[in-house]
């Protein structure tokens, strides 16, 4: 499950960088919103690895 | 502003950035006694050590790899197109430092500031893994930073790759901004600090079974606080040095950076010690070493391009982060950070970026640091984790059961920092 968040980062990323590459610069609002949306994936990710760390901690304690 | 070395210097300009960098690592030393003084009395000396031989290993390894995919200053990278736009991502350095001394005064400061931001690098998640982190662990992971990762990100904001050229490529203001390290150092570290902990595991009785966590507290309320001023002396320095280094600060812009730095602490210092006295009757003396030092960590990003007003409240922001964030990560999250690194230097440096894009004039630059920040975590956290899983299989990073009971001190080095007084065991906890 660790793993699994860890790989769902990178897409976050991607999607931040794809928004440089998609809107121009003078479009800031769906620039900045498409890029947020890539830091929400990786938040999304994040979350995971952290529970998966935390089940992890759970087994290895019984 | 621009993200690049400026090509020439001035005498003056060089004399104060030669001695500024002279000071840095009086942070490097701040922090070592924050480590050393957050973990046990039992691995007192096996910490200090470590930190020593952590520097060491960072400088060789930076010398030997790093350097060279770092690159030099503005120089040459290995580029590719998307849409037409160039994507520097890689340096391409000389081999070995190769003709370093022919090399304009300006590199050679870039360089040395690079030299003693990656052993900062390589320090933080040192503190993290105290207490069960085996000594030639600790050295792996710092030649693993100081090697590979570092080096992509200096080459990415400081050396003219594309997170410095996103102004110039996508109209982001200035591209990502990050003057002292904020990012390359602090929340690379923290990061760091965040997959170490993940690999390591918590220390023995942390997380009892069906139980709260247990409180082991910092064995050297001296060494902490002594170190957070140590470190104030050496982040002036940093800021200082960074600010003409990398966003090209006129000497004349350099007292603002440095009051800047001293307020961005003072008001984390404050707001901590305010957020404990109201949590906990009376403050909390290592919570509020944490304050000050994510104090500094955020000045890292912003204090070059900032007013004092906002700096202060930068540090009253994360002064009140990080006594909260301490504790949902132990009591929530169940993740043991002795030092808080992963608080003060991941939390503390993101802050930073962040509030570095929110004060800035330029339209646009919020988003330059927010993609900075996608980059930090979206590939510098996966990346490191992996390479730490892999180093993890080679060198083991966590103690045996048995060192652990014994203290790391003893165990690894044969005899403890404080012969002649009693230690205290894990039966002191139960």
């Amino acid at each position: 499950m660790k793993f699994a968040g860890l790989l769902v980062m990178p897409a976050g990323f991607f999607l931040s960088i794809a928004a440089l590459v998609l809107f121009p610069a003078s479009n800031a609002v769906a620039r900045g919103a498409f890029v947020l949306c890539g830091l929400a994936v990786e938040a999304l990710g994040l979350v995971v690895a952290v529970r998966g760390h935390m089940e992890a901690q759970g087994k290895s304690s019984q | 502003m621009t993200t690049n070395v400026p090509a020439v210097m001035s005498e003056a300009t060089f004399a104060l950035v030669l001695v500024s960098l002279l000071l840095a690592p009086l942070a490097i030393a701040g922090v070592a006694l924050i480590n050393a003084g957050l973990g046990r009395s039992r691995s007192a000396a096996q910490a200090l050590l470590g930190n020593l031989a952590i520097v060491a290993v960072a400088a060789m390894a930076f010398a030997l790899v790093g350097a060279t995919l770092a690159g030099p200053m503005g120089g040459a990278g290995h580029v590719f197109q998307v849409s037409g736009k160039p994507w520097n991502w890689l340096g391409t350095g000389p081999f070995l430092l190769n003709g370093l001394a022919a090399a304009p005064a300006p590199t050679q400061l870039g360089l040395l500031f690079e030299f003693l931001a990656v052993a900062m690098a390589a320090l933080i998640p040192w503190g993290s893994g105290a207490d069960r982190l085996r000594l030639t662990a600790g050295c792996a992971v710092a030649a693993v930073l100081s090697a590979i990762v570092f080096p992509l990100l200096t080459h990415w904001v400081w050396a003219g790759g594309w997170l410095s050229q996103l102004g110039v490529n996508f109209s982001l203001g200035s591209g990502f901004v990050d003057p002292a390290g904020a990012g390359t150092i602090h929340v690379l570290g923290g990061l760091s600090a965040l997959a170490v902990v993940w690999i390591t595991g918590p220390r023995r009785g942390k997380f009892p079974q069906g139980g709260i966590a247990t409180a082991m507290p910092g064995h050297n309320a001296v060494y902490i606080l002594f170190g957070c001023l140590l470190a104030l002396a050496g982040w002036l320095a940093f800021n200082v040095a960074g600010a003409v280094l990398w966003v090209r600060a006129p000497l004349s812009a350099l007292p603002v950076t440095a009051i800047n730095t001293l307020l961005s602490a003072s008001g984390a210092l404050a707001a901590t010690f305010a957020v404990t006295r109201v949590r906990f009757g009376k403050p909390d003396a290592s919570l509020c070493a944490n304050g000050w030092l994510a104090g500094l960590v955020a000045s890292s990003a912003c204090a070059a391009v900032i007013t004092p007003v906002e700096a202060l409240i930068v540090g009253i922001v994360a002064g009140i982060l990080t006594p909260l964030l301490v504790e949902v990560l132990e009591l929530a999250v169940s993740i043991d950070d002795p030092s808080g690194a992963i608080t003060v230097h991941a939390a503390g440096g993101l802050w930073g970026l962040v509030a570095a894009g929110i004060f800035a004039p330029q339209a646009g630059q919020l988003i330059a640091q927010l993609v900075g920040i996608a980059a930090l975590l979206g590939l510098v956290l996966p990346l490191t984790y992996l390479l730490f899983w892999i180093v993890n299989r080679f060198v083991p990073f966590r103690v045996d059961t048995d060192g652990e009971r014994i203290g790391m001190d003893l165990h690894e080095l044969g005899g403890g920092a404080y012969p002649e007084f009693v230690i205290h065991r894990d039966d002191s906890y139960r």
